[in-house]
């Protein structure tokens, strides 16, 4: 009866965990922004990048494969991206026989493929940022970064309390299940549309319980003394240790960028 | 010390037009722990929430000889500790430490003060090695103490609990009773344990329909079974 919250941080001593939550996140973002700042049909890049991700993983002991595994979820997203085959023009490399006849460009398809490549290696190193610093500390570099603090409380939230949320749920989902019986020679489960409507009072019984409970952690959060805005406690100190790895990856980013781009 | 209680005359209607305390007084001395019980619905959560201002209904309120009112909120939600009946609305931190550290933060202290707080507040319900925990992953008797560590910490003259001992295994249950018999403050307590107000408590006021019906020693109200009967109550 109860969703274990499956954090994906992984606790050990290693250097990558032991440094200072804002640098990660900023090496983070800092990465990504490398990422998008390539040029299309870099591929050398593209590796050059790809190994610094399988470096840090290899610093932070995370199994290649976990990476691989969870950053295949990037690639539905980038189907988005499927038509530039089609509608960039370029030198043409086939044609499909449908629609009568559609055109595939070279430079089309090295877009697409970019830009599927870029997605999928920023999702890898966002994964490794959360799979080396737990979540409170991450809220904690936000808060120390300037992030807008709505934001944060929303995400801090979220956190607390999506899988209460989840929890509730699944009690309405096992209430239903406990109370659809069949009876031999019956036909059961009733026709769609009722079934739908049952779906439907079920969530929205979910929204209005997770609106009151809403208040009462309002109320929760008044009584103990909240005036609008969430506070946090400073932690954590820059250390030599996070300017050296601050520095050297924004050297090798920078190298990078600047060999991609000649 | 001046943690007293005084409630005169308290009237409240919900938004809804349901009308929840009919002129409810209640004075708690300093010091004094009192139980109060009565069937669901009888508006002893709600009379709870307006010890510290979350609802405000019509009568007057002395917490700590500071009138309820706008001005004095900030201080009487520093002097009347209140724990919810539901750890999961008390605990909306993302760790227990951020949880129990909220209410100090809050009131402005200085960061090695609020640390010293949180530090001693998980001593006194005996959870001092999850501070760092998610309480997610807590269970159910640990969130009822961790969640009463959260206003401990603000070091309130007053505890105020809507059904303490709710969904508590025996266990969990008998950890949570020894621990609000070693808390030396004034206290009042909503609950339908009747075998832990006998144990706990000196005095008693039974409410039923928004209204208080009974006040007076523990041991005389629980050894009259006809008054016991009448506003739903039974013991063991």
């Amino acid at each position: 009866m109860h969703i274990h919250l499956h954090d994906q941080y992984q606790q050990a001593q290693t250097l990558v965990h032991g440094l200072d939550a804002r640098v990660k996140v900023i090496l983070t973002v800092l990465f990504i922004l490398t990422v998008s700042l390539t040029p299309f049909g870099a591929f050398g890049a593209y590796i050059a990048l790809f190994a610094l991700i399988m470096a840090v993983a290899l610093l932070a002991r995370i199994e290649p494969m976990y990476l691989l595994k969870r950053s295949v979820v990037a690639l539905p997203f980038a189907l988005a991206a499927v038509t530039l085959p089609f509608t960039v023009p370029g030198q043409t490399l086939l044609t499909l026989p449908i629609f009568g006849g559609l055109t595939v460009s070279a430079e089309g398809v090295i877009r697409f493929v970019s830009i599927l490549i870029k997605s999928w290696l920023s999702l890898q190193m966002a994964i490794i940022l959360v799979t080396v610093t737990a979540f409170p500390a991450i809220l904690w570099a936000l808060r120390a970064l300037r992030i807008p603090p709505p934001l944060i409380a929303i995400v801090s939230l979220m956190y607390r309390y999506l899988f209460v949320l989840f929890d509730e749920a699944m009690r309405l989902l096992r209430a239903r299940a406990a109370r659809s019986a069949t009876q031999a020679g019956i036909r059961s489960g009733g026709s769609l549309a009722w079934r739908g409507q049952v779906a439907g009072r079920m969530a929205g019984s979910l929204m209005l319980r997770s609106f009151e409970r809403s208040e009462r952690i309002y109320n929760a959060m008044l009584a103990r003394g909240y005036q609008g805005q969430l506070l946090g406690l400073e932690h954590g100190h820059l250390t030599s240790r996070d300017v050296v790895a601050a520095a050297i990856m924004v050297a090798l980013l920078t190298l990078i960028l600047l060999l991609s781009r000649i | 010390m001046h943690h007293k209680i005084e409630v005169e005359n308290l009237e409240f209607t919900y938004p809804d037009g349901r009308k929840a305390l009919h002129g409810v007084t209640l004075i708690v001395q300093p010091g004094e722990k009192v139980a109060l019980v009565g069937p669901n619905g009888a508006g002893k959560s709600t009379l709870l929430l307006h010890l510290n201002g979350i609802l405000r209904g019509q009568g007057t309120i002395r917490v700590a000889h500071l009138e309820l009112a706008e001005a004095n909120l900030g201080k009487i939600r520093a002097a009347v500790g209140l724990v919810f009946q539901n750890p999961d609305d008390q605990l909306f931190s993302p760790t227990v430490f951020d949880d129990v550290a909220f209410g100090p933060l809050h009131m402005g202290l200085p960061e090695a003060t609020v640390r010293a707080r949180v530090q001693s507040a998980l001593t006194a319900v005996g959870m001092q090695e999850y501070r760092d925990r998610i309480s997610h992953h807590l269970s159910i008797g640990e969130k009822k103490r961790i969640a009463i560590a959260t206003v401990l910490s603000m070091e309130p003259e007053i505890l105020v609990l809507d059904e303490p001992t709710a969904g508590l295994d025996p266990r969990a249950r008998r950890t949570l009773i020894n621990l609000l018999r070693q808390l030396d403050m004034t206290m009042l307590v909503s609950t339908h344990d009747m075998r832990m107000v006998a144990e706990l408590f000196e005095r008693t006021v039974i409410m039923e329909d928004g209204r208080i019906v009974a006040s007076g020693a523990t041991a005389t109200l629980l050894a009259d079974p006809v008054l016991l009967e009448r506003h739903g109550l039974e013991m063991f």
